[in-house]
């Protein structure tokens, strides 16, 4: 019992082929990453929008990024 | 591979290619680094995960549907001819899969096809990527420190994987129509690389707007200087390095050239038209060294510009340094350098174009000039060892030149940055450029660190008590 095409490397090695486990269900998993990126891309653009949001009420303030901007002049070594 | 000598071709075609992989991996490093030295210290975090998690995205996109397009593509489609079969380059190939080599398990493909392809597919697809990593690297620098990530990763998989392969196919495949119609000659990439990824940075530069402060309001820009400029030195060094793998990664290393009767075997460009490395080493250098000589002087000095120019000045020679004679790389690659320096300082006053780190420029007008010139020294060369074919020729190349920098580069990335900021996706908003993309993180580093003092201070008690 093997999940590949062989289960042994004896005989002719000519007549291994692919080598990877279950083959002949390539399209699925084909299918299953185009769904993984497009999940990722999904993910990430809420997070980072919730991201901004929040960041902007802790720190968006006029006194607050006047503060940051402050701490970056090059008057204040 | 039943025998010593076609196992040794074979092998050495494989290790070939896979060793330019390693190679070229050192751009990607170099445009880390060079991006994170150009940016500053409130950016610095996002900068480098903007730009880093671009290689996994253009990885996976260039193989469920990149490395088709290469082989589908080079007709147009509608130009030339039809969509080409290309089966072992679809994502459910089991040629897209670890192959012996040995029989094919269906019937896409022959005995013959899989003992080719079985060996070749993946490091030259690996080598091809690492192209498509080098167009989305070159674009991320000059949107630094006001682009969302959002938006960024999704116009890095439509350059990386979708319009510099559909260039490459057109005029960087050996049946491309660019190649047969227009004699389209451009062997390490000014174009198919560099202009189209210069075109496309621009086209989103033009939507995305400059950084706040970068322009005064009377207009004149301001410097918003490398805050490391150790990292910006380091980071091009590496992308010099990665360079020798790109140029390589461009060649076939042993291919039967000789036409009719006998065996000839040379090393070949993209095109199978001979080469050698020896030509092509001589002339990176050369042209590597023109870029500095001229950078230097166009910049007084400046270290960021003269850095640049060495990079320009390969890209501007690149198209024809497989031809070229080495001192014509040098004059080719100075002249190169001038023309995108003062091209760069007149785009930015012009249309208040904030380009960070000055790809554009450096990518995008020097390969622009690099096609182009390519077509007067060129004038008249066979484009391929197909004799059907045009020849070099300077409308050729300059038609050639505007599709890759204008037609696949500027416009998609114009268009797409337009649909981009059309639904939010592409600025950051105004109060996260000024407190700065990292600032969150930057927030709970200070309150983890401040947790630790506290600790800290709180055992000092119980260190006087053991006394």
């Amino acid at each position: 019992m093997s999940t590949g095409n062989f289960e042994n490397w004896a005989g002719t090695i000519t007549d291994i082929g692919p080598m990877y486990p279950f083959v002949g269900t390539e399209m699925i998993w084909f299918l299953a990453g185009l769904a993984f990126w497009i999940w990722w891309h999904v993910v990430q653009a809420k997070r980072e929008t919730r991201q901004y949001e929040e960041e902007i009420k802790r720190f968006g303030s006029p006194e607050s990024l006047r503060k940051i901007i402050d701490k970056e002049s090059p008057e204040n070594p | 591979m039943d025998n010593e000598l076609t196992a040794l071709g074979i092998i050495f075609t494989e290790f070939y290619y896979w060793l330019t992989v390693v190679i070229m991996f050192l751009i990607h490093v170099g445009f880390c680094m060079y991006e994170v030295g150009a940016s500053r210290h409130k950016n610095h975090m996002h900068t480098l995960m903007k730009n880093t998690m671009l290689i996994p995205l253009v990885t996976i996109t260039f193989f469920f549907f990149g490395w088709w397009i290469y082989f589908a593509f080079p007709n147009g489609p509608g130009i030339t001819g039809g969509v080409e079969s290309a089966p072992w380059a679809e994502p459910w190939s089991e040629l897209m899969g670890t192959h012996m080599g040995g029989a094919p398990a269906t019937e896409a493909f022959t005995a013959e096809d899989t003992a080719g392809w079985a060996r070749i597919n993946g490091v030259f697809w690996a080598s091809f990527l690492l192209f498509s990593w080098t167009a989305a690297s070159i674009v991320s620098g000059s949107v630094i420190e006001r682009i969302k990530s959002t938006g960024f990763w999704i116009l890095a998989v439509g350059i990386g994987s979708v319009w510099w392969i559909i260039d490459a196919a057109w005029g960087w495949h050996s049946a491309g129509w660019m190649v047969q119609k227009l004699g389209y000659h451009d062997a390490y990439a000014s174009g198919v690389i560099h202009a189209i990824a210069g075109g496309y940075a621009l086209g989103i530069l033009f939507v995305l707007g400059p950084r706040i402060g970068k322009f005064a309001p009377d207009g004149t820009p301001r410097n918003i200087h490398p805050r490391n400029p150790w990292l910006v030195a380091i980071g091009l060094f590496l992308i010099y390095t990665g360079f020798w793998g790109f140029y390589v990664a461009c060649n076939v290393p042993m291919w039967d050239i000789q036409d009719g009767d006998g065996v000839f075997f040379s090393a070949t460009n993209i095109y199978l038209a001979p080469t050698t490395l020896s030509a092509i080493t001589m002339n990176f250098l050369m042209s590597l060294s023109g870029g500095l000589l001229m950078g230097y002087i166009v910049s007084r000095g400046d270290a960021f510009w003269t850095y640049s120019s060495g990079l320009a000045g390969v890209i501007a020679a690149s198209a024809g340094n497989d031809l070229y004679h080495p001192i014509q790389a040098m004059f080719i690659a100075a002249l190169g350098v001038i023309v995108m320096y003062k091209l760069h300082y007149i785009v930015e006053r012009k249309f208040k174009i904030d380009d960070a780190v000055g790809a554009v420029a450096v990518h995008g007008y020097a390969g622009f000039f690099g096609v182009f010139i390519a077509g007067f020294f060129l004038w008249g060369y066979p484009s391929s060892p197909d004799a059907s074919f045009a020849t070099i020729s300077p409308w050729g190349q300059f038609i050639g030149a505007v599709i890759m920098f204008g037609v696949l580069g500027f416009l998609p990335g114009w268009v797409t940055a337009k649909v981009l900021n059309s639904f939010g996706m592409l600025r950051i908003p105004k109060e996260i450029e000024l407190a700065g993309l990292d600032v969150g993180a930057e927030a709970e580093r200070y309150a983890d660190e401040q947790a630790i003092i506290d600790a800290e201070r709180a055992a000092i008690g119980s260190v006087g008590g053991s006394d």
